[in-house]
């Protein structure tokens, strides 16, 4: 029975996926779209393929924009992570932590991380620094809020098990509070990601000279629509595959609270 | 009282702002004496469990514990609360041995008390399960189980069955008796249910609507296991009863 709905599942969207894919083949071989705006999915596919191994015309094979826009992406990822979750953690748990960071904290937040890339790139430049910067930007916000959030959600009465006991603080925050936060802490974690991901591609569009977001800016320069289409999919399909390993890391962190 | 009081409450007096909870409360308690506590719903019970415990600190008077002020730091005090307190991250064995190993307790005593404590409560086959996968009755048997594995000197339990259902209830009741003469716990236990206190208290403090005081102290003389239906137990419930209805 079960297996029967998976496969049934997975059949619709096959059919969903493919008629989606030939309605847009259609459109393009038609001429209903222009092929200098679009290209049909089967250039797409050719344009990946070849973009594996050709750099031409935007000067890297996609392997190369992908790893360098990734590992730019996850630099600013594991940054923001070591300072948001901590940071957050701490703002929950000490009122006085919290009295210190939290104005600094809710001014800036509002702040989309788009906006801090032109005095980024006056105070940084446009190399790599400047851009691992703007990622942390985006991604510590996601990562303080959950942080901070899952510590405040823990009931009183666990922390009344460990006053009861003669827990220390530094005890009952690392034997209680984080180990119930974690589930938030993961929460925020991925949202962090796709921000960070989000904020890279966006940083390269401004000022690059290689990663995903600048082989799309090339494509339009050249208006050659499968090279944008092609670093449209790899950024789509890559961020999708980095949500999923960290959904590992919270299968096996935080198992208790998945249904 | 006597100079041997395990557990010496001396005038204590917790205000919210400007309510009055508890007014000027002192009793003694012999080392491994059962007390119940019973009182009208909202009278502090909890309030008073909470200042025992120093989760909270009274306004005034002071908590002895062998004639020393109470740390929970120092004196061996465990707590079942009266909301679901296991830990839902841990599974049900996990939350057993968690307060031996805040204890640091040898790692042999730990393993052989929480199997005691599983068999006991009949948690082995739940051994390995969360707390959100288990019934409400077994999860306060965990709490109990963690509370009891201490052999704490002071035990409080805060309504500990209210979740449980009645057939479970005597069963652990009469453990319960059966674990604080074992462990020597001195319990002080919280209670709505009137009868209950008196199948197991040696004596029953009874309180008075706010601001709280002693109203009057039980002495319930009958020997364990109490029959519920003789005409000494059913006089001393309807005395503590007419207490409480008096408000
Ligand atoms: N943190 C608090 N701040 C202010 N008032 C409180 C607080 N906790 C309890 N109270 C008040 O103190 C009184 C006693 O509360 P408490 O929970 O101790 O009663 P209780 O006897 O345990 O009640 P129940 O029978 O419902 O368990 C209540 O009137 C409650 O409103
Ligand atoms: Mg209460």
């Amino acid at each position: 029975m079960k297996i029967k709905g998976k496969k049934r599942t997975i059949i619709r969207a096959v059919i969903g996926l493919s008629s989606f894919f030939l309605i847009w083949e259609m459109i393009v071989r038609l001429g209903i779209i222009p092929r200098n705006r679009m290209s049909p999915f089967t250039e797409v596919i050719a344009t990946f393929i070849r973009k594996i191994t050709d750099p031409t015309p935007d000067g890297a094979t996609i392997i190369e924009h992908f790893l360098t826009s990734f590992s730019v992406a996850f630099s600013g990822f594991v940054v923001a992570a070591l300072i948001g979750v901590p940071l957050g953690m701490m703002m929950g748990y000490n009122r006085y932590a919290k009295a210190y960071a939290n104005t600094i904290f809710e001014i800036l937040r509002p702040i989309p991380p788009i906006a801090w890339i032109p005095i980024i790139m006056l105070l940084l430049g446009i190399g790599t620094s400047a851009k691992i910067f703007i990622i942390f930007v985006a991604a510590v916000v996601p990562a303080v809020i959950n942080s901070y959030t899952g510590i405040k959600r823990v009931p009183e009465v666990y922390i009344n098990v460990g006053k009861s006991l003669g827990m220390s603080h530094f005890k009952i925050f690392t034997k209680i509070c984080i180990p119930h936060a974690l589930p938030a802490v993961f929460t925020g974690l991925r949202l962090s990601l796709n921000t960070a991901w989000v904020a890279l591609v966006a940083a390269e569009l401004l000022a690059s000279t290689k990663g995903l977001g600048y082989m799309i800016q090339i494509g339009r320069v050249l208006a050659k629509p499968e090279i944008i289409i092609t670093g449209m999919i790899v950024i789509g399909c890559s961020g999708a595959v980095m949500s999923g390993l960290l959904g590992l890391f919270e299968k096996r962190f935080a198992k208790w609270s998945r249904k | 009282m006597s100079e041997k009081a395990k557990v010496s409450a001396v005038g204590l007096t917790k205000k919210f702002d400007d309510l009055l909870v508890l007014d000027n409360i002192s009793f003694d308690i012999a080392k491994g004496e059962f007390v119940c506590i019973v009182g009208p719903t909202g009278c502090g019970k909890t309030t008073f469990l909470n200042i025992l415990s120093k989760i909270w600190p009274a306004t005034s008077g002071e908590l002895l514990i062998d004639g020393e002020k109470a740390d929970p730091k120092k004196h061996n005090i465990a707590f079942a609360f009266q909301e679901s307190s296991a830990f839902p991250w841990l599974t049900v064995e996990q939350n057993i041995r968690f307060g031996m190993e805040q204890k640091n307790l040898p790692k042999e005593i730990i393993n052989e008390r929480t199997e005691q404590m599983l068999e006991l409560l009949e948690l082995k086959e739940a051994r390995n399960y969360f707390p959100r996968q288990i019934s409400a009755s077994m999860e306060s048997r965990v709490v109990i189980g963690r509370s009891f594995a201490l052999h704490p000197d002071l035990l409080l339990m805060d309504e500990p069955y209210a979740q449980l259902d009645i057939e479970f209830r005597y069963h652990l009741e009469d453990a319960v008796l059966k674990l604080s003469k074992m462990t020597g716990s001195t319990v002080i236990f919280v209670t709505h249910n009137i009868e209950e206190a008196v199948y197991l208290a040696e004596r029953c403090i009874v309180l008075t609507n706010k601001p709280t005081t002693v109203k009057t102290i039980e002495k319930i003389d009958l020997p364990y296991p109490r029959d519920i239906c003789s005409k000494e137990f059913t006089d001393i419930r309807d005395r503590i009863t007419d207490y409480i209805k008096w408000w």
